[in-house]
């Protein structure tokens, strides 16, 4: 584990939260462009404890067809990491839980890493999921600049990978691990099968002998209380995305506060 | 017969220890597939410089693909363009492109990698007929994906895939073409990593990818070698001309030659309508660097690092990226790239059938449409690489295919 030193919105949730934890992904400038900011405030209204917010990109490899489609759709109505960072410049005066932002190397590196980091710092970004930057090159070439913005790293595993990688990958991680449900890209429907528990076992085991340090939240086709609360029994939190953005799709800008609760309230 | 090309690399342009050409290439893959390309990346050089594996290979080169392929002389061709110009006959192989070097290199990799279903993306379609082929040579489940946009312009080879028995699946995202169809075929390996292998096309990818199939496909120049040396005494030409998709067919011809300086290397990339006219695919002039498919290369994009769709009249060419090594060559000057239009890559082709009675590829047509440019000597000796033929292409030569709306 990555230690980020000062003040970070992660930690203190980590550290003062002890029941389940529910993040939330929702896909920046979706249903509308302008919706980013008002999709956030009725995630907090609701009682969400963290929330990712996704960058769209053009080729998404990790993601399914409702995480796509979202994607294309606010690139279609003109979103651009410039664009997201100005829509977030005020929101630390009406949101105050972790956001997380969530997407793919090729618009970062193309805004500049450093660049990227600073704006992070200046809108109040709490940590980055890259799923496609190896931990490898993060370490050689991103991590003091993160560092130096006090931004976590948030990295993956899955059930493929081994106890030894799992270390390392923990070793680098901070604010977080996400442990990826199962083999397959975001949308899936969790499936509690003899594998899953093999797996959840397998990282809380891990997590006792310390060779987890970090806290684990679990993502990938989490999508209504039951597999919520499933995933939960095995870790510190989980993560819902693709039902999430299936359920926003459509809404106009004034059902957004009321749709939000009716999703989130489903959960408890 | 032995198969030396498997096992040397060229020194200044060769893949590094941590799998990249310079600044280019890498593995920046998701997480979910980190096992599987670590995997490949540790045991490939050992199994491909097994002697088992490289009889095996160079066997079925010989006796099912066909190789070697000729190097023939093309008089009439020469007396037009006043210069000596040789086509490199990878037409003649088996499915009728070079695709096969590689999936049959790779089909053999993943047998011995005890793996049990094969997805592949293809543009043209002729790296979906030649890994559907090699897929009923061994008995193994084959997956294709291609673009709804190429399903419709390259009908006979999703007929000849399925005739294979391999399935096709449209990719219907995006642009409807080659990257996302490789879009699909990654999605598909991260839900299915235990028994899949996934075999590319291309030099593109991520690492050990783009090392991989340039030795796979390395056979070619080191025929051109050979047979340069039968026919004119020497073993290297003054030019070698390819097209360039990711670039396979060109790494191939160019392999030996790379670090022999008097050999110019020309690679000809698909200007669509034109470079600038906002129906393009000529990578090296509008690109940048970026990520794409699990490689640091150049690549076509927006400000914000959003990939552009592509377009080029042929399918095997419409793809936003170049493999890392192409990225590389551009960068470091090695080769010189230019762009090809439709319009000169449709005449050039005819042009070929009625001077040659050659029907090429339209990939292929769009090296042929630079002889014209080359100012190659009399005495010169260009090596021309017939990537594939045009059979697919029949219905846009003759017009009969509809432009996709744009
Ligand atoms: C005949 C032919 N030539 C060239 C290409 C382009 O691919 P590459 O650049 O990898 O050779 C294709 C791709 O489908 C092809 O079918």
């Amino acid at each position: 584990m990555t230690t980020i030193h000062v003040h970070n919105r992660i930690n203190t949730l980590f550290a003062e939260k002890k029941s389940p934890i529910l993040s939330v992904y929702c896909t920046a400038g979706f249903p509308h462009l302008e919706d980013t900011v008002p999709v956030l405030e009725a995630l907090q209204d609701s009682g969400v404890d963290m929330v990712e917010i996704g960058m769209p990109f053009s080729d998404p490899i990790a993601d399914g067809q409702i995480i796509q489609e979202s994607s294309t759709q606010a690139l279609l109505s003109g979103m651009t990491t410039e664009l997201l960072f100005a829509q977030l410049g005020n929101v630390r005066s009406r949101v105050q839980m972790p956001l997380v932002l969530m997407g793919y190397v090729n618009p970062v590196l193309q805004y500049g890493i450093e660049r990227f980091a600073a704006s992070c710092a200046e809108v109040g970004i709490d940590g980055v999921i890259l799923p496609d930057l190896p931990m490898e090159v993060f370490v050689k070439e991103w991590q003091p600049i993160f560092q130096r913005y006090n931004l976590h790293h948030i990295l993956l595993v899955t059930p493929q990978t081994s106890d030894a990688r799992i270390a390392m990958l923990d070793e680098v991680s901070s604010g977080f691990l996400y442990a990826v449900s199962s083999a397959g890209t975001t949308g899936g429907a969790l499936s509690m099968d003899d594998a899953r528990t093999t797996y959840f076992e397998r990282l809380q085991r891990l997590r006792r002998e310390k060779k987890i340090a970090n806290h684990i939240m679990i993502g990938f086709g989490i999508h209504d209380k039951a597999s919520f609360d499933a995933a939960c029994e095995y870790a510190d939190g989980a993560i819902i995305g693709s039902a999430f953005v299936k359920a926003l799709s459509g809404t106009s800008p004034e059902q957004i506060q009321s749709k939000v609760q009716g999703f989130i309230s489903g959960l408890r | 017969m032995t198969t030396p090309s498997l096992t040397t690399a060229s020194t200044h342009y060769g893949v590094s220890e941590s799998g990249y050409y310079g600044d280019f290439g890498g593995a920046f893959v998701p997480e979910m597939l980190y096992p599987n390309v670590e995997h490949l990346r540790s045991v490939y050089l050992d199994i491909i410089g097994e002697s088992s594996f490289q009889a095996e290979f160079a066997a079925l080169l010989r006796d099912y693909v066909g190789r070697p392929t000729p190097l023939y002389f093309a008089q009439r061709l020469s007396d037009f363009y006043k210069t000596r110009i040789y086509l490199k006959r990878e037409d003649l192989n088996h499915t009728g492109a070079h695709k096969i070097n590689n999936t049959l290199g790779q089909i053999l990799l993943a047998k011995r990698l005890g793996k049990k279903r094969i997805i592949a993306e293809t543009g043209a379609g002729q790296h979906g007929v030649a890994t559907a082929t090699v897929c009923a040579l061994m008995g193994l489940e084959c997956v294709v994906y291609m673009g709804a946009v190429d399903i419709e312009r390259q009908k006979p080879n999703v007929e000849r895939m399925k005739l294979l028995g391999a399935s096709v699946v449209a990719a219907k995202s995006g642009s409807q073409t080659l990257k996302d169809a490789t879009n699909e075929a990654m999605r598909d390996w991260i839900t299915n990593p235990d028994n899949t292998h996934y075999i590319i096309g291309s030099v593109v990818g991520p690492h050990p990818y783009p090392d991989m199939v340039a030795r796979f496909q390395s056979v070619i120049s080191e025929e051109i070698m050979r047979q340069l040396e039968e026919k004119e005494g020497r073993t290297y030409p003054d030019y070698v001309l390819a097209c360039v998709g990711g670039g396979s067919n060109a790494v191939g011809a160019f392999y030996h030659f790379l670090d022999d300086a008097r050999v110019r290397l020309v690679a000809l990339e698909a200007a669509g309508k034109g470079v600038d006219s906002g129906f393009s695919a000529a990578t090296t002039a509008l690109g940048k660097p970026g990520v794409l498919h699990g490689s640091r290369t150049f690549l076509m994009q927006t400000p914000d690092g959003q990939v552009v769709e592509p377009f080029s009249i042929s399918a095997g060419l419409d793809y936003p990226g170049i493999g890392p090594i192409h990225a590389h060559l551009f960068s470091a000057g090695r080769a010189e790239f230019h762009a090809v239009t439709d319009d000169e890559a449709m005449q050039a082709g005819k042009f070929l059938a009625r001077t040659e009675g050659i029907i090429p590829a339209l990939e292929t047509a769009h090296a042929l449409a630079y002889l014209e440019k080359l100012g190659a000597k009399p005495d010169e000796i260009v090596v021309v690489n017939l990537s594939g033929r045009g059979d697919k292409d029949l219905q846009t030569y003759i017009g009969g295919v509809q432009e996709r709306p744009h």
